[in-house]
C-alpha cells in the first residue's frame, strides 16, 4: 500500500477517489434520512404545496395577500418585501456613505470628528441591537389619538408613518417604472446618432418622466376619486393614506445607517486610494479643484470603490433576513411561517436559497456590469 | 540656476492647527460653527441624560418616571438577567467565572508569546475545558446544568470563541483544498464555499437548527448549540477561507517555486512559507471577519437562544421596565463596543507591528 501510495499519480487519483466518494455518500445519507423521516410523518414531498392556501395573513405586502391565497403568492409576497426594504436600504445607505466618506476626508476638523463617530458608534453596535432599538423607538411613539401631526397631512403615531397616497394602483407603479426602462435605453440608443438628443438626454428623460406619471395618474380612475388621498383620524384610527408599518421603517433605518458607516469607510478608501501625484499633476495643469475632483480625483475614486460596494450590497440584502426578529415579513419570515405551518421543509429551504442565490446573481451581475463599463480602458486588469 | 524653493512652512501651533483645521476658508468657518454648535449641544444633551440627571438607584416609592433623565436602576434590577439570561440564580458565580476564564484565554492568545503550534492549542483547550466543567457541572460536586440553560453574556463569548477556534483550522483546510492543483478537489471545494457565501449566516443557522433534525441520522445530531456553533464556524470558514486565499494569491508565485526547488515537502512549504505570510498579508481583512463575527452572534437571539441580546430584549420585555429600553439597549450596546471596539484597536496594533517588523 504505501508503495504504491508514494507515486504520485496513483495517490492523486485515490486522493480524488476518496474525496467523490465521500462527498456523495455524505450527499445521500442526507437524502436517504430525509426521505425516511418524511415518511414517517406522512408528509407527502414536490412543490404540490404551493397552490394550497395558507390559512394565515401576513401584515405587509405590496399586493393584496389574504388567508386564502396559495403559497405561491405569499412568498411570492415575501420576495418583493425583501426586495423593498433592500433596495431602499442599499440606496439610502449609499447617499449616507457618500456624505459621511466625505466627511471623514475633508480638512475640517469639526466634519471629520461628525463622521468618525458615526462610523465607530453605528459599525461597532451588531445590526439586530439597532433594528430592536429604532423599533422600540418607533413603537413607543404616540398612540393615534395624540399623533405627532405633520402639517395635518401626515401623521406620526405608534402604527406608523400615515402619509396622503397619490391615487395610483400597484400595476400604475410597475408600469411607471418599466416605462422609465424603456425610455432610458430608447433616449440612450437614439442618442448615439442624434447630436441634439445627447445634449438634451436628461431633460429628454424628465419630460417623459413627467409625461408618463400624468397619464398613468388621470387613466382609469373614476371622476368623483380625488387625486390625493390625505389621512384623517377617525376614531381610534387613521383612515386614508398610506401607513407605512414601524416594521418596515425600523429595518429600513437601520439597514441604511449601518449600511451607511460601512459605504462611507469604502468611500473613504476609495479617496485616499487615488495616487496624489495624479492630484499634483492635475493641478500642475492648471486645472482649478472642481474639474480636479470632477475629472481626476472622483473617476479614479469610483473606479476602486465599486467592487467593494457590490459585496456590500449584497451582504445588505441578506442583512434584510433580520426582519423577523421584530416581524417584517420579508422572504426569510414568509419560508420560515410556511415550513412549520406545511411542514414542507426541504421543498421551502430550496426555495429560500433559490431565492438569494438569485437576487445575489442579479445584484452582483449589475455591479459587475457597470463596473465593467466603466473600468480604465486600455488596461490589462 | 535659481535657489530651490524652500518647504512650506507649517504652523504647528494650536493657533496654527485651528487655522488649517477649523478656519480655513469662509465656507469651512460657517461649516465649523454650524457643526460645532450641534456637536457641542448633543455632546452636552448626552451627558446629562447619562449621567447629570440620571437616576442611579430608587429610593422608597420612587420611579423611574421622576427621572429627567437616564433611569439606571433598571441595569441594577435586571443586570443580572441581561448578563446571565436563563442561568440558575445561585450558580451566577459559575457563569461570571466561566466568562471570565474564556475572556483570559481569549486576552493570552493576542499575546506573540503563545503564538507556537503547540501553546495555542493547549492553551485553548484548557480554556475551553474550564469553560464547560464551570458552565456544565456534573463534576467536583458542581450541579449539571444544561446548554438550554445557557445564557448572557458567557453564551455569546462561548459561541464566538468556539466559531473562530473551529472555523480557523477549517478556513486554512478550505483555502488550500481550493487552489489545489487536483480538479476533484479544487472544484469539489469551489462549489461548497460559494455556496454558503451565498445565503445569509440567518438561514444556514436556522436550517441547523430545525432541518438538520430531519436530514441527518440521529445519532450524528449532536445538541441544538453544538449543531448551530458547527454550522456557524462552517460559515465563518467560507469566508475566512476566501481571505486567506486572497492573501496566499498576494505572495509571489517564486516563492514556492524556489522551495519547492529547495527539496521542501508540501506541508513544509505551506507551514513555513505560504501561511506565515498568507496572514501577515491578509490581516486586517482577518480581524474585520473577526469583528462581524462577534457581532453576528446576536443573530441566535432569532433561532431561541438566550445570549445578551435576548436576555435583554426579555429584560425590557415585561411592562415593569418597558419604558426603559433606551438605557437596557445602550448597556448592551457598550458591552458589544467594548469587545469590538478592543479587536479592532488590537488590529490595528498587530498591522503596526507587522509593519515594524517586516517593512
Amino acid at each position: 500500500m504505501k508503495t504504491i501510495l508514494k507515486n504520485s499519480r496513483t495517490r492523486n487519483r485515490f486522493i480524488q477517489g476518496t474525496v467523490l466518494v465521500v462527498t456523495l455518500g455524505i450527499l445521500l445519507t442526507f437524502v436517504l434520512t430525509t426521505r425516511h423521516n418524511l415518511l414517517e410523518q406522512g408528509i407527502a414531498t414536490g412543490f404540490g404545496f404551493l397552490e394550497r392556501s395558507t390559512g394565515w395573513p401576513i401584515n405587509f405586502s405590496l399586493f393584496e395577500v389574504t388567508a386564502n391565497s396559495p403559497y405561491a403568492d405569499i412568498l411570492l409576497a415575501g420576495l418583493l418585501n425583501t426586495l423593498l426594504v433592500g433596495v431602499l436600504g442599499i440606496s439610502l445607505a449609499t447617499v449616507i456613505g457618500v456624505i459621511v466618506g466625505l466627511m471623514r476626508i475633508s480638512d475640517n476638523f469639526v466634519l471629520n470628528l461628525v463622521g468618525t463617530t458615526f462610523v465607530e458608534v453605528f459599525r461597532n453596535v451588531p445590526l439586530i441591537l439597532q433594528v430592536f432599538v429604532w423599533y422600540a423607538v418607533l413603537t413607543h411613539l404616540p398612540s393615534p389619538r395624540q399623533a405627532i401631526s405633520v402639517f395635518d397631512v401626515g401623521y406620526i403615531s405608534n402604527r406608523g408613518l400615515i402619509v396622503p397616497s397619490l391615487d395610483m394602483s400597484a400595476l400604475d407603479i410597475i408600469l411607471f417604472f418599466i416605462g422609465l426602462g424603456l425610455a432610458g435605453y430608447a433616449i440612450a440608443a437614439a442618442g448615439k446618432t442624434n447630436e441634439t438628443l445627447k445634449r438634451h438626454a436628461w431633460s429628454a428623460f424628465g419630460a417623459v418622466c413627467i409625461v408618463l406619471f400624468l397619464i398613468l395618474l388621470f387613466s382609469g380612475r373614476s371622476a368623483d376619486a380625488p387625486l390625493v388621498n390625505i389621512p384623517e383620524l377617525r376614531g381610534l384610527r387613521f383612515v386614508g393614506g398610506i401607513a407605512i408599518k414601524p416594521e418596515f421603517t425600523a429595518l429600513l433605518f437601520s439597514i441604511a445607517v449601518f449600511g451607511g458607516a460601512y459605504v462611507g469607510e469604502i468611500v473613504r478608501g476609495g479617496f485616499l486610494s487615488v495616487d496624489k501625484g495624479k492630484i499634483e499633476a492635475a493641478r500642475g495643469l492648471g486645472m482649478t479643484a472642481f474639474m480636479v475632483n470632477r475629472f481626476v480625483r472622483i473617476p479614479l475614486a469610483v473606479r476602486a470603490i465599486l467592487p467593494a460596494l457590490t459585496n456590500q450590497f449584497i451582504w445588505l440584502m441578506k442583512a434584510t433576513t433580520l426582519g423577523i426578529a421584530i416581524g417584517y415579513p420579508d422572504y426569510f419570515m414568509i419560508v420560515s411561517t410556511s415550513i412549520n405551518q406545511s411542514g414542507q421543509t426541504i421543498e421551502l429551504i430550496a426555495l429560500l436559497m433559490a431565492g438569494f442565490l438569485l437576487i445575489n446573481y442579479v445584484l452582483g451581475f449589475t455591479m459587475n456590469w457597470i463596473n465593467k463599463r466603466l473600468a480604465l480602458k486600455g488596461q490589462a486588469s | 540656476m535659481e535657489a530651490a524653493l524652500r518647504p512650506p512652512v507649517v504652523d504647528t501651533t494650536a493657533f496654527g492647527w485651528a487655522r488649517r483645521r477649523l478656519f480655513a476658508t469662509p465656507v469651512d468657518t460657517i461649516v465649523t460653527l454650524c457643526f460645532g454648535a450641534v456637536v457641542v449641544w448633543v455632546a452636552l444633551r448626552i451627558v446629562d441624560w447619562t449621567l447629570i440627571s440620571a437616576l442611579w438607584s430608587l429610593e422608597d416609592g420612587q420611579t423611574c418616571r421622576d427621572a429627567a433623565g437616564a433611569c439606571w436602576a433598571v441595569i441594577e434590577a435586571r443586570g443580572r438577567l441581561i448578563l446571565f439570561g436563563l442561568y440558575p440564580y445561585e450558580e451566577h458565580w459559575r457563569s461570571t467565572l466561566a466568562c471570565l476564564a474564556i475572556v483570559a484565554t481569549m486576552a493570552l492568545s493576542c499575546v506573540p508569546w503563545f503564538w507556537s503550534l503547540k501553546r495555542l492549542p493547549a492553551l485553548w483547550i484548557g480554556g475551553f475545558v474550564t469553560f464547560v466543567v464551570l458552565m456544565h457541572g456534573g463534576v467536583f460536586g458542581l450541579s449539571v446544568v444544561t446548554t438550554e440553560q445557557w445564557g448572557g453574556l458567557s453564551l455569546t463569548v462561548f459561541i464566538f470563541c468556539s466559531v473562530a477556534v473551529i472555523g480557523m483550522p477549517m478556513s486554512i483546510g478550505l483555502a488550500l483544498a481550493r487552489r489545489s492543483k487536483l480538479p476533484v478537489v479544487r472544484h469539489v471545494t469551489s462549489v461548497f464555499i460559494d455556496l454558503f457565501r451565498s445565503v445569509p449566516l440567518l438561514t444556514i443557522l436556522f436550517t441547523a437548527a430545525v432541518v438538520i433534525p430531519l436530514t441527518v441520522p440521529d445519532w450524528a445530531q449532536g445538541d441544538k448549540l453544538g449543531r448551530v456553533i458547527f454550522a456557524f464556524a462552517i460559515f465563518f470558514a467560507c469566508y475566512q477561507a476566501e481571505i486567506i486565499r486572497s492573501g496566499m494569491q498576494a505572495i509571489p508565485p517564486g516563492q514556492e517555486e524556489a522551495a519547492a526547488a529547495l527539496g521542501m515537502k508540501y506541508w513544509s512549504r505551506v507551514f513555513d512559507i505560504l501561511l506565515p505570510q498568507a496572514f501577515r498579508n491578509s490581516l486586517p481583512a482577518t480581524i474585520n471577519q473577526f469583528v462581524i463575527t462577534f457581532k453576528e452572534t446576536s443573530i441566535v437571539t432569532i433561532i431561541g437562544f438566550f445570549e445578551i441580546m435576548a436576555s435583554a430584549n426579555a429584560a425590557v420585555g415585561t411592562g415593569e421596565w418597558g419604558a426603559q429600553y433606551v438605557e437596557v439597549y445602550f448597556f448592551v450596546g457598550a458591552v458589544y463596543f467594548l469587545f469590538v471596539f478592543g479587536l479592532s484597536r488590537y488590529g490595528a496594533y498587530l498591522e503596526k507591528r507587522a509593519r515594524l517588523t517586516h517593512a
